[in-house]
Parts: structure tokens; sequence; C-alpha cells
């Protein structure tokens, strides 16, 4: 975990950290989505309170719902299933382990402590980027 | 191009079992379809049909279902089939058979399979109103219809058919008499001790049986219908219906006609290659003597002659020298065996007996002079039996003193396969030795007992030896080292059977124990959702309750089916197909008013499809306040029991379908399984709900329901078993109860009925033993779980709703929860919504879809 009460999860959207929703929102091995700019981003918290935020985009239906997958290992790799044909994807690299395709983009995310109202998205500052932005979290 | 050689003309006398499984040897044979164009002349109306199977046909077995030869057989293999018409006589010398309407074929080849007729003594009366034979679904039809206006019923035999036939007349519910002249039922098969104990388990049915008696007259009314019989002891039967089944005749006319040998006692006389004397004939089944001199009434020799005249036919080898002649069946309720020298006529032989009349068990073994099993007639307890036929076949050293053969389960050491030798046959039917199914295991490398029946067809006829079979192919596939992994997944090393029992015993209620203490690593999409409906079956409470939420499925946790654009569908429970047009209305306002898809399921209900998750919760709280239920569409969990309309208002219904329907979807609704459950209850045998297609099905009979086990539709169709018949409504219930249960406590992930029943060692019969005797001793378990589910039931939706931690998951965004998700659009297609395609350009979810 990266703070001990956490309250906030924020994502970095290239520019800046954005808060995206509340850490309570999140139930651990599950994922919700968020709206960042014109991004949507599933995000998840595992068992362990590790944070994961990854494109919501499901390359193989083409809906936007791998935000509904279930979590899991897959060897020591940590995965989401999509929900709609069952591809596993490598959380922290967005690599798909089951088909060659490029890798989902992934974000950095971090929980913080002060609260932030989750209720109200329109106050949050939304920056306008395509770089991924993901050094801190990628591994190769 | 060269032109294709003519092909032969083989004309095929007979569409009977061992007919049809000629039909199929023959085409098995690579050259045969390039040699041969068949014409098969068949004197009933129908196509071959399951004849052993004759007596289900009372207990609402269809003659379509009985059927042997599917049309799509014949189109393939062009083969012309004409019913009904009987063929009337043969010219060897032109090689022409006329049949009785009178049109000639020519043939290069002619198979007689005419079969057997049924002997009728020649007493006084045989042929009146009220007499009838045993051997057609036309006989069948005759005795049903007969039987409606009498009281009594007897039957004349008592062997294995005889008593069949007595079964048929408890079944239509007369009262019943058997009358055998020799002094113990079942004479060919069983010795007097065995005839004991079988009959008195068949008096303890109710049937009267009169042994050592001769009908001498059949006495008829002034309407000329059956009144009574008279028997040679002197006593008199009053009876209103009789059934003679006192063994079959070959039928030879056909062969006596054109000159060919029969023998004394009958029976066209043909050598190992089943060929009579004329090398243009041959003659197989119950019409044909064969090389050994006896004529077989019994289908697996029947077709073991069928296989060797097709191998013949085809340029290929085949020979029948004679045949195995045990049996093993079961004869009202009663297990029957005899294998081998049954009587020990072998010189020097000596008999090993256990008797327990109190238990209804009788076993005895013929063993030789050198030690060896020869034969032995098994009555109330055959389990034995899969292992001492082949046994006795080999003629190899007992594998343990013959007591321990005989003494009861426990008692002694059992005889386990690995003490059979390789050319032991297992498969009796299709004649495949245990050295056959090693073969399968070790060089074709099949490693599953569905993989080895494909290979070799063993355990596709009777099935009695699947059993051995798959204790064979485990050991087999242990011995060659290769790991028969039956984990669900990486996570967990056990079955969902085993984690079933894992979880119920510990006690667990959560994810994060059955993790810690049985399993490695995170989960998966695999272990999750079967853990958590395995918490859910053992009555965890509401499936999104606490950690349970994670493990669903993404349908389980939304409550609704995902579609491939991302957006949900809906389908509210409409118990038993019944509606208002209140329901109706509400669920078309509901549709309108979000604008979503309606299309009619197969389960007789509605399904809403178009709906984003924030739309959900809005669809269901007008949906739950209109009284409507969750429809459990998403889970793995009881679907729909559709219903016929049934008596209440069909001309042809016997009972109340749609009440029964109804009833049970509220007592099931909302069961989470191994896979969905699907059930149908029909009010009469016409089967308008398609009960036989599903999990469960009932069917009504004018007394009561016969319960149907293992249907399946969808990519692998499978009729559903006869569980029970005529079941009172309480009975009923608690059987599919249980039988629901114990599929839920068993079965493997993912495993609908159909396979985990055609899986499940012992079968139907152990099924049976299971839910119905209590075998296992665990009925009052699985009924206090049905028990809890019954209790503890709460519509998903409803509780969903209450709970606002819960409705607060039901948004596009958390960040932003107000807005819909810009991704999921529609465009419109005949008057209504359909998901847009990639790329084309349509209107964003407010699209205005209402065209009229």
């Amino acid at each position: 975990m990266s703070t001990a009460n956490p309250a906030t999860v924020e994502i970095h959207d290239g520019a800046e950290w954005q808060p995206v929703c509340a850490w309570a929102d999140l139930v651990p091995g599950r994922g919700v989505a968020v709206l960042v700019g014109g991004d949507q981003i599933a995000v998840y918290r595992d068992r362990a309170g590790q944070l994961y935020a990854i494109d919501n985009h499901d390359p193989f239906s083409g809906a936007y719902v791998m935000s509904r997958g279930i979590l899991g290992s897959r060897g020591d790799v940590p995965v989401v299933m999509s929900p709609m044909y069952k591809q596993a994807f490598d959380l922290r690299t967005g690599t798909c382990l089951d088909e060659q395709i490029p890798a989902l983009r992934v974000w950095p995310v971090r929980a913080s402590e002060s609260a932030c109202d989750s209720a109200s998205p329109l106050s949050m500052p939304v920056a306008e980027t395509s770089q991924p932005a993901a050094a801190g979290v990628r591994e190769t | 191009m060269t032109p294709k050689p003519a092909r032969k003309e083989l004309v095929l006398v007979g569409h009977g079992m061992v007919g049809q499984r000629f039909l199929e040897a023959l085409f098995e044979q690579p050259s045969a379809a390039a040699t041969w164009r068949v014409t098969v002349l068949a004197e009933e109306p129908r196509a071959a049909y399951d004849r052993v199977q004759l007596s289900s046909w009372f207990n609402g077995t269809s003659a379509d279902e009985l059927s042997m030869c599917p049309q799509e057989f014949l189109d393939e293999h062009g083969i012309e089939l004409r019913c009904s018409e009987p063929a009337a006589k043969v010219d060897r010398g032109a090689r022409i058979v006329t049949t009785a309407s009178g049109e000639r074929l020519p043939y290069d080849a002619l198979v007689l399979a005419t079969g057997s007729y049924p002997f009728v003594p020649p007493v006084p009366g045989h042929d009146a109103d009220g007499c009838h034979v045993y051997r057609t679904i036309e006989d069948l039809e005759g005795i049903r219809a007969d039987a409606k206006g009498a009281r009594v019923g007897a039957v004349v035999g008592g062997g294995l058919l005889g008593l069949e036939a007595a079964g048929a007349l408890i079944a239509l519910g007369l009262e019943t008499h058997v009358v055998e002249f020799a002094p113990r039922l079942m004479a060919l098969q069983v010795d007097d001790g065995g005839g004991d104990v079988l009959r008195r388990k068949i008096e303890d049915m109710g049937v009267r049986v009169h042994t050592g008696a001769g009908t001498q007259r059949i006495d008829t009314g002034d309407d000329g219908r059956v009144r009574s019989m008279a028997l040679s002891d002197g006593s008199e039967i009053e009876a209103d219906l009789v059934i003679f089944s006192a063994g079959v005749r070959p039928r030879d006319q056909l062969a006596r006609d054109c000159g060919l040998p029969v023998g004394e006692r009958g029976g066209i006389v043909v050598n190992e290659q089943c060929r009579t004397e004329d090398p243009h004939v041959w003659a197989i089944g119950e019409c044909a003597q064969t090389v050994d001199g006896r004529v077989y009434g019994l289908v697996a020799p029947g077709y073991a002659m069928a296989e060797a005249a097709a191998r013949e036919l085809a340029d290929g080898e085949g020979s029948f020298t004679g045949a195995d002649t045990s049996t093993k069946l079961k004869l009202l309720g009663v297990d029957v065996a005899s294998f081998g020298d049954a009587h020990g006529a072998a010189e020097g032989a000596l008999d090993v007996v256990y008797a327990n009349s109190r238990a209804g068990v009788y076993k005895k073994l013929v063993i030789g002079a050198d030690g060896a099993l020869l034969g032995g007639v098994l009555v109330g307890d055959t389990e034995s039996y899969a292992v001492l036929r082949p046994l006795a076949a080999s003629g190899t050293p007992l594998p343990a003193p013959p007591e321990q053969l005989v003494l009861p389960a426990g008692s002694g050491a059992p005889a386990g396969p690995i003490a059979l030798p390789d050319e032991a046959v297992v498969c009796s039917c299709h004649n495949v030795s245990k050295g056959a199914i090693k073969a399968a295991v070790h060089e074709n490398g099949c490693a599953s007992v569905p993989e080895v029946k494909k290979c070799t067809k063993a355990g596709t006829g009777c099935g009695s030896c699947v059993k051995l079979m798959s204790t064979i192919v485990t050991d087999e596939l242990a011995a060659s080292g290769v790991e028969v992994s039956t984990a669900l997944c990486e996570h967990f090393p056990h079955t969902r059977a085993e984690l079933y029992e894992i979880i119920q015993v510990k006690g667990i209620t959560d994810f994060s124990r059955v993790l810690a203490e049985h399993g490695t690593g995170e989960g998966c999409d695999i272990c999750k959702p079967t853990v958590g409906s395995i918490l859910a079956s053992l009555g965890g409470g509401h499936i999104l309750a606490g950690e349970q939420a994670a493990l669903q499925d993404t349908n389980d946790h939304f409550l609704a089916n995902l579609q491939r654009n991302g957006s949900y569908s809906v389908v509210p429970r409409v118990p038993g197909g019944e509606i208002t047009p209140e329901g109706l209305i509400v669920i078309g306002e509901i549709a309108r008013d979000f604008g979503l898809y309606t299309k009619i399921t197969g389960g007789q209900r509605i399904d809403l499809f178009g709906a984003r998750v924030d739309q959900l919760p809005p669809i269901w709280k007008r949906l739950v306040e209109a009284g409507f239920e969750s429809g459990h569409a998403y889970g793995k969990a009881l679907r729909t029991v559709k219903s016929c309309v049934g008596e209440t208002w069909c001309r042809y219904g016997v009972q109340d379908s749609v009440g029964l329907a109804i009833e049970l979807e509220l007592r099931y609704r909302g069961l989470r399984a191994p896979h969905k459950l699907k059930s149908a209850v029909s009010g009469c045998a016409r089967e308008c709900a398609e009960a036989q297609s599903k999990d469960f099905g009932i069917i009504a009979t004018s007394t009561g329901w016969n319960l149907y086990v293992g249907g399946n539709g969808g990519m692998t169709p499978r009729h559903a078993d006869l569980l029970a018949a005529d079941l009172d409504r309480e009975t009923l219930i608690r059987t599919i109860d249980r039988f629901l249960m114990f599929y839920i406590r068993t079965a493997d992930r993912l495993e609908r009925t159909a396979p985990w029943l055609e899986r499940l060692e012992g079968g139907l019969d152990h099924l049976r033993e299971v839910v119905m005797d209590d075998s296992l001793g665990i009925c009052e378990d699985l009924d206090e779980l049905m028990g809890r589910h019954i209790e503890t039931y709460e519509d998903e939706w409803a509780a969903t709703l209450a709970d606002p931690d819960r409705v607060r998951r039901f948004v596009s965004f958390a960040n932003a929860p107000g807005t819909p998700d810009p991704t999921v659009r529609f465009a419109p297609e005949r008057d209504q919504i359909r998901p847009a395609r990639p790329g084309e350009l349509v209107a964003g979810p407010a699209l205005e879809v209402r065209t009229r």
C-alpha cells in the first residue's frame, strides 16, 4: 500500500495527478471505470491494496468493459480477465498474455490521504494529452 | 473422366436391430459405398427401433425415441428403405426378390434378417380377442388399447420377455399373473436357487406367479373376448387380457420357400461367414442357424453376425462361430445376470453358492475341475458381473478364492480389473477386449473414457461395462505415468466437487480463506466464480455481499447479461411462462421508456436488451414495484420451468402442468448450480413443453408425473432419461430436490446435468438409488440443503435496490455517475434498436427509437 490511510485514488494524466475516485469505491479484486479527459480508464485494487489503471477498451470485442473483469494471477503475473472473451492482461504493463496484440495503455495510479469529492468530477482538471506517461509503472 | 463402375444391388430383407447394425457395419467399410446400392424391405411401418428397450414404451418413451435409424443415415448412404413392404418370394435362379405388393427387385446379394416370431401355443382360444403377443410397437399399442377396459392380465411364459410383458401389465395398472411351464422363472438363465429369489422378489411386487403349469385353454365370454384361462394344474385364472410370451421361432419361411436348407428346429443354415448354401444369399440374426448349430435369440450375437456378413460383403473377412449368451438385465426392478456355463454343464464342475433370502440376493459361481471360473448366476446383486463375466470367458485362474467373489462387498477382497487378462472381453455388445482398451490408451493416446468409447465403441451398447472400463482406463493412464489432471485451474489442485466438500465440511464462507488454505496465487476467472457459486449453493447470502462481489462474473456482478457492445439485457422472472396482461403492459412500458429492444425467449419470458449499467437500477426499480423478480438469466442457476397450458385449457391435457411449473420455478428460483438449469412440465404425453430436452423435465400421466433428468438442447442435444414414473406430487418434488442437490454437490464446473449423468459411475441406476433409495445415506443432507435454499431465498434485485452501497456501483464512470457511456451506441432496425457497428454513423445514447 502506498499510503497509511488511503482516501483518494489518483491517476497521472501526463501532466499532473488527477483524483478519480474514492478508495472506498474500489472492491478488492474488482475495478471501476473512470473518465479522464476523453479517456476511459479501468482502475482496480487487488486484495493486497495494490492499484492498477489500464485502458477500459477491450481490444477483442471493441467494447469499453475492461473495468468489469475479474482480477487474478497467471503464475506470478497479476492479471485482469476481460469479461467478454476472457483473455488475460498483465495489470502492470497492459500486455495480453493470450494473444499477440499491442499492449493496452497503462496509467500511473496512486492512493493519497486527502479526501476528494468523487461525485464532482467536473471540478477535476482534465489534461488533453495522448502521452502514455507511464514510465513509473511500466515494467520491462 | 472414367465412368464410375455401376454399383451392385444389395437387398436387405428385414429392418430390425440386426438389420440396422448390418447397414451400419457395411458402410463403416471404406469400399462399401462404391460397391453396393442398398434397398431395405421392412415389414413394419417404421424403421429399425430398439426392441430390447421395448418395455420403456409403457413408461413414456416414444416410438421416435426408440428409433435406431435416423433419416440422415439413410440419406448419407443412399439407402432406400421401404417400410410396410415385406418380401414375398425369392427367385434364386433369376436372383429376384418379389415384394408383397408385387414389385420385383434384382439382387447381387440378398441378406435375410427377418428375425423371429413369437410362438403361440395352439391351445383352444389362443386367437380370441384380448390375446396378444409382445414383439412390435403395434403389439404394444394393441395391448394398451385392450388394457383400458381390463382388470386382470396374464402372461404365458416366465422367461425374460414374459417378465418384461408382466412389467408392462403392472405399468398399465392390471392385476398381473405369470404362467410358466418350467418349474422356475427364467429357466434358461438361472438355476432353482436363483429362480426362488427372483420369484419372491417378483411376488413382492404383487405379481401372481404360477410355475410348473401349462396353459390348457382360453375361455371367452359371449362377446368373443377372453374371460379366463384354464391351467394344467386344474386351476383357473379370470383374465381379460392375455400375452403370449412363450419363446420365439426363427422366421425362415422365405428361405424354406426357395429351397434353402433350414435347421431341424428352424433357422436358415449358414456357414462361418453367415452365408447360406447359395453364395448370393446371407442370413443373420434370429432367423439364422449358425455354424455351431444354434439359433441365437439375443441381440449381441445378432450384431456379431451382422458385422461378420458386412465385412464379407465389403471384400473383407468376417466370421461368426458362436457367441457368449451372457445376460445382465433388470426385470421388474430385480437385477438378474447369467454368464458362461451357468448350469454347470461341464464335467467335474462344482458350484460355490451364496444365498441370502432376507436380502433377496443369490449368487452362484460354477468352477471347473482346474479351478477356473466357468460361469454363474447372480440375482438381486449383479455388481460383480462386469468383472466375473470376462473372467469366465478368459478361462484364466481366479484372482481370489471363489467364495470371496460371491460374498457381499466388504467381507471379501473385491476382484479388481487388474486381475483380468488382456483377452478378456469387457464390452460384449461390441466385442472389445481389455487389451483393445489398453491399446486405445497406450497407442491411440485416448486419455478419457469418452475418448476410448469413441475409439473402440466399447460401452456404447448396453453400457453395463462402462464402470469397469473407466477403472481400466484410469489404471492404464496411471500406469503409463499420464497425470490425469482434474485440477480446477492453476490455483486449485481440486475438482469443483472436492472444493464443494471442503467448503461445506470446513464451513468456509469466503474466498480468501479457501485460497489461503487450499490454493495458490490470486485466483482467476475460473476458480473465483466457481467458489462464488459454491458459496451461493451452500446458502452464503446475497451474491454481491462482502468479498463475494469480487468473485462473480460480470453478469452476476451486475445481475444482468453482458452483450457485445458493453450494454446489458434484463430478464424478469415469469414463472411457468404465465403472465397477466398488466404484467405484459408494465414490461412493455419499461422497454418503451428506456428504449430497449425486446425479444421473446425460448424459456417463455421476455428479454429486454440495450440497457446501460446506470439504467439497470431504475429499470429494476419499476419492475420490482410491479411485482417482478430477477429471472437469473445471468447466473449459473435455475432459468425457467417452461410449461404447456395443461389440462386447464387443453383438450388433451391430463394434469395441471402450469400449476406445477410455477410451483417448481418458485421453489428452485435463485438456486446456484455448476451450470444453468432448465426445466419444463408437459401436461400430457404429447410433450408440447419439450420437457425431455431439459435438465429436469416432467410429463404428466393419468395417474401422476414422470420425471426425466439429464436432457440437454444446445450443441450436443441429449434426450433426458426417465428417472421415475407415475410419481405423486410430493414424491416428485422430493426427488427433484435431491437430484438437484446431488448434482450441485458432485458435478464439475460448467458441467450440465447431461454430461454429468453420463459420467456418473453406475449411471441412471446409481442416481435412482441415491435419490430414491438413499443408498449413500445423504438424502437427509440434500433435503436440508434444499430446505435452506428455499428458506433463505430473496430476490437479488429487490435486495440490491434496498442497499444504497450496492446501487452506487451501477454507474458507467465512478468519477462521473451521471454520465452515460458514450461508446454504447445503437442503430435502428425493424422498428427497434440494435448495437451500432464499428464506424456506423449513428446517434448517441439518447437515440429516439420510436419510429411509429
